[in-house]
């Protein structure tokens, strides 16, 4: 767990319980979390602005984001996450422009056009394509971590991710239970954020813990706290080492919270109070792991505020050239339907 | 059906829905309503706002988000002597709970001969030209439509929305109804006070014509009602007919409007592969071949997955009055 | 075995009678002789299928005499031949059922095995594994809404259905809003051909019942008493308004699936004789005659009994006619089955 101390004077400053992470490396997790929460925020903006029918929101998800995608490896691991997951996908490689052109429907987008905004796929970085639909991208996963098992395939891991929503799907059951049986390389994680839309996860389930859980499928289930970027990258770390080195999956429940909406078309005051949203701010993972940055002399306030200019700069840059990309062709509706040709009658 | 009197008010569909649930929900206390997001949040359209106040959360209850067992649980209080609502949030959440419609619900009185039977309502909201992509878009009825056991209806009007709900809340049998959610605020229109009901299984004639017969439903009706008119304009007479009942459907009077023009055009959003259109095109060749003096024709959806979440892809799988206007020209002048 | 007090050698009996007693051996020897029967008219090509349920015959019986007749809701599956027997369907309903007959519940329209009957409490139910959950869990809503203290849903179904994702649904719904539910899994260790550790990484079922926030317990499904025990305790608590509760009655299924399985094909006969020496039909005859409860007249007499009850049964249901070619179209709906309105 990452150890957040107050300097005073004459007592001796605490290390830094790193994980193994070196400065670069928490500085490139902090860099994600500000880009995570820049991109977002230009979302809501163009979507205000008229640009851009729709946004998601992730904030409160910075740090279990940017911490497992520093564990996730390029070019071995698959990730299969779901639409909440915009830190994530660009820790692991996905650019801003790449989610700009999503958010704007272009052609040169992944899904060329087709998809909602943050259905990323993309085959040269291992992330599957995704629905909307909760927890379908499950048993996808599975199906892929049991691919990668049939070639003998040590060293590889799938993570695949879901909010606490989708722990009450039928699918995310059977997938936990196949994946179990089959002692498959998949790190299941869940971003407990504790509301799905509107419902709270007292009316989601009968208790609160979903690592608890892992149990009863006979598999290990461990908690950490979400709004800790070392704390998930150690823990998702784990996780995707025992996966890889054939121990089997293990479920990960990170602790969050959801700050805003669940999307620019949802409104939260209608179904939780101010107060319970202001209390939960104070948990901020982005101040909180720039303050922590800051006291252990990795960055200094100068530097932030660079990095964070750095990260503003390249999101205008971004938009600017995703905005002014071309939309598809309409013709384009017919391609791809099956390999060959779209027309039901021969 | 809509009727300009002093005992009517002016309200779009969404506020059909909401107003026929509201009396459902205080007339009857076998009545409850399940699904996600319906309690606190009201519907993600706000058509439950503020029932959870008033009836309280075991009559309006927010489930986790688990398809299957929405549509399952509502089957079982069915049984038990409940008349429950089930929403599911969009149509195009409803494939995990397939088997309960398909498999259980339609089943129920049959396999049981009568001695359980499965009083339900399905809720959702289907259909396009929201920039919903890949799955906020689609329409579904082609799915169900052709499983014995199962109702299901598509209205367009609010004052259909009323009578159809209402019917279907009395109905003894599962009805599938289907909200086009492009309309939600998009149409509004004249509801009777009070409660009434509309038989299922009944079609509504909004525009009588003696060249071509139109049969249309959901957004589109609007649509081709849009574009009939104009070809009024230039003097074509076109009869326009929702079809507002899908199974249950109107076979009197889409054969009486087929011997009255001789010619017949179906206009659907959904895909033309396996679509509404492709049952009643087989129905009139069945049984009014000699009537026609032209070829059916369905002007419907492209038979591609989804409309895209970009603009141009949403537009080129959606039909516009324009292009249903110059179809019915085209069959008009055959 | 069902508990003997070792040191006074005295029958934990958890409140049963004699009679309770002996009547929840009647049922165990009444469903294996219809079991069986079901097969041998198979055999004779006089039914086209048929489904067993040896090994089960404790774990039914035992959890029938929990069940309140008249008040209580039962969804079971296809295997609950003894359990239905205990909670009131009679064997001739049975024969109508297996024979496929007009006055069967269900009109001869359903597969054998998939009892109904509005009478009796007892949910009607299709083929598919856990399509059956969630109509027990809406039961037991409408049961909790209108405030009927006193009643409860006892579902069951067995090992391989606790893979399927309604499974999942139904528990965690049921956990919610804690409802008068109670889920009996009856683990006999094969969902076809498929054993326990293909189906499962943990093998003990009711460890489930912590993550979903519900009480879970074991017993021995092989012991009509300690099933009774279990499932009445389980019961109460719902029925009291305390909540759902996860049991699980282990037992083994000594035959294949159904008459159109081969269990040869996937296990040994050897491993099926090894458990056969648990079978709980002459143990709980050993019991009963160990302390007293019946001599072997008795059972001689039982059994004579429920052969004879067997064969009216069965002679009464085979001379009821089959439906009528026009009953196909009767019960699609309230109203005409046409799918086109005139």
């Amino acid at each position: 767990m990452a150890v957040a101390t107050k300097e005073s004077g004459a007592k001796p400053r605490l290390p830094l319980e790193r994980s193994g992470l070196s400065d670069e490396q928490l500085v490139a997790i902090f860099r994600t979390m500000l880009m995570q929460r820049t991109l977002e925020n230009r979302g809501f903006q163009l979507n205000r602005q008229g640009k851009i029918p729709f946004a998601s929101a992730s904030e409160g998800h910075e740090a279990v984001q940017a911490g497992a995608a520093m564990a996730f490896v390029r070019g071995k691991d698959i990730l299969v996450p779901y639409y909440r997951d915009l830190g994530l996908a660009l820790g692991i490689g996905v650019t801003p422009y790449e989610v700009l052109l999503s958010l704007f429907g272009r052609a040169a987008d992944h899904s060329a056009g087709r998809q909602f905004p943050h259905h990323y796929a993309s085959r040269r970085l291992g992330v599957q394509t995704i629905s909307s639909v909760i927890a379908a991208q499950l048993p996808h996963a599975v199906g892929a971590a049991y691919a990668l098992q049939y070639r003998n395939g040590r060293g590889r891991a799938v993570l695949t991710t879901f909010g606490d929503g989708a722990t009450s799907e039928g699918e995310w059951h059977e997938s936990v239970n196949f994946a179990a049986v089959h002692a498959l390389p998949v790190v299941l994680l869940c971003e407990n954020n504790e509301w799905a839309i509107s419902t709270p996860l007292s009316k989601q389930m009968g208790q609160p813990d979903i690592y608890k859980r892992a149990a009863g499928y006979g598999i290990p289930g461990i908690v950490v706290d979400g709004m800790d970027p070392i704390a998930c990258y150690a823990v998702v770390g784990e996780a995707l080492e025992r996966a890889r080195s054939g121990g089997g999956p293990t479920l990960v429940e990170a602790k969050c919270y959801r700050f805003l909406s669940h999307t620019t078309d949802d409104d939260d005051r209608t179904y939780r109070s101010r107060e319970e949203v202001e209390a939960r701010r104070k948990d901020d993972p982005v101040p909180r792991f720039e303050r922590l940055l800051v006291e252990k002399s990795i960055l200094t306030p100068a530097g932030v505020e660079a990095l964070k200019r750095s990260v503003l700069e390249e999101v205008n840059d971004a938009t600017d050239r995703a905005e002014a990309m071309a939309y598809p062709a309409a013709h384009d509706l017919f391609e791809r339907v099956y390999e060959q040709r779209w027309e039901p009658w021969t | 059906m809509a009727v300009v009197s002093a005992n009517s008010t002016v309200m779009n569909n969404v506020e059909a829905v909401r107003a026929t649930l509201y009396e459902a929900m205080k007339s009857d206390e076998r009545t409850v309503i399940l699904g996600e997001d319906v309690g606190a949040r009201g519907n993600v359209f706000l058509i439950t706002k503020d029932f959870i106040g008033e009836f309280g959360p075991e009559r309006v209850i927010d489930t986790p988000i688990a398809e299957a067992s929405i549509v399952g649980i509502a089957v079982g209080m069915a049984m038990e002597g409940l008349r429950p609502i089930a929403e599911i949030q969009f149509a195009d959440f409803i494939y995990p709970s397939f088997n309960q419609i398909v498999g259980e619900a339609a089943k129920i009185r049959y396999r049981s001969n009568g001695e359980y039977t499965c009083p339900l309502v399905i809720r959702t909201p289907y259909g396009g030209g929201v920039r919903g992509a890949l799955s906020h878009s689609v329409s579904v009825e082609a799915l169900f439509y052709h499983v014995p056991g199962l109702k299901i209806v598509a209205p367009s009007f609010p004052a259909d929305v009323k009578g159809l709900l209402n019917a279907s809340i009395d109905d003894p049998d599962p009805v599938l109804f289907l909200e086009h959610k492009k309309t939600y605020r998009l149409i509004k229109g004249e509801v009777p006070n009070g409660h009434y009901t509309i038989p299922l299984g009944k079609a509504n004639v909004l525009k009588e014509g003696t060249q071509l017969s139109v049969i249309s439903y959901g957004l589109y009706v609007h649509w081709a009602l849009d574009a009939a008119r104009q070809l009024q304009e230039d003097g074509l007479s076109v009869e326009v007919i929702d079809l507002r009942s899908i199974r249950p459907m109107d076979k009197t009077t889409i054969l009486g409007s087929v011997e009255k023009t001789r010619k017949l055009l179906i206009i659907h959003e959904d895909n033309k592969f396996g679509g509404i259109g492709a049952e009643i095109s087989a129905m009139v060749a069945e049984e009014a071949l000699f009537h026609l003096d032209a070829p059916i024709r369905r002007l419907c959806g492209p038979d591609v997955p989804a409309m895209g979440y970009a603009l141009p892809l949403e537009e080129e799988f959606m039909s516009s009055p324009a292009e249903m206007a110059e179809t019915m020209r085209e069959m008009v002048k055959f | 075995m069902a508990s003997t007090d070792l040191a006074t050698g005295t029958l934990e009996r958890h409140g049963l009678s004699d009679e309770q007693l002996r009547a929840i051996f009647r049922n165990m020897l009444l469903q294996r002789q219809l079991d069986n029967r079901g097969f041998q008219l198979n055999r004779q090509g006089k039914v086209p299928f048929a489904l067993g349920s040896e090994g089960h015959e404790a774990l039914q019986a035992g959890a029938a005499m929990a069940f309140n007749r008249g008040r209580d809701i039962l969804a079971p599956y296809y295997r609950d031949l003894g359990l239905c027997l205990g909670i009131g369907l009679s064997p001739y309903e049975i024969m109508l059922s297996i024979f496929a007959r007009a006055p069967d519940h269900n009109g001869g329209r359903q597969f054998p095995n998939h009892y109904s009957s509005k009478a009796a409490g007892l949910m009607s139910f299709s083929s598919i594994l856990a399509a059956h959950l969630p109509h027990a869990v809406g039961a037991a809503y409408a049961i909790k809404y209108r405030g009927e203290i006193g009643r409860a849903v006892l579902a069951t179904c067995g090992d391989g259905t606790t893979s399927e994702g309604e499974w999942h649904e139904s528990m965690n719904f049921a956990a919610v809003h804690r409802l008068p539910f109670v889920m009996l899994v009856e683990n006999n260790e094969w969902a076809i051909s498929t054993p326990l550790d293909k189906q499962m990484a943990e093998p003990e079922i009711w460890k489930r019942a912590e993550g979903y926030g519900i009480p879970g317990r074991r017993f021995n499904g092989f012991d009509p008493i300690a099933t009774y025990a279990a499932v009445k305790e389980a019961m109460d608590r719902a029925r009291d308004g305390g909540g759902p509760t996860l049991i699980e009655g282990t037992c083994y299924r000594y035959l294949a699936h159904s008459t159109d399985d081969n269990d040869m094909t996937y296990r040994t006969r050897e491993a099926v004789l090894e458990r056969r020496k648990q079978d709980p039909v002459p143990a709980f005859e050993e019991v009963l005659v160990e302390h007293g409860i019946m001599n072997a007249q008795d059972v001689a007499e039982m059994r004579k009994s429920v052969l004879r009850e067997t064969n009216e049964a069965t002679d009464a249901a085979e001379a009821q006619p089959y439906p009528k070619p026009a009953d196909l179209y009767a019960q699609v709906y309230e109203g005409a089955w046409q799918p086109w309105q005139s």
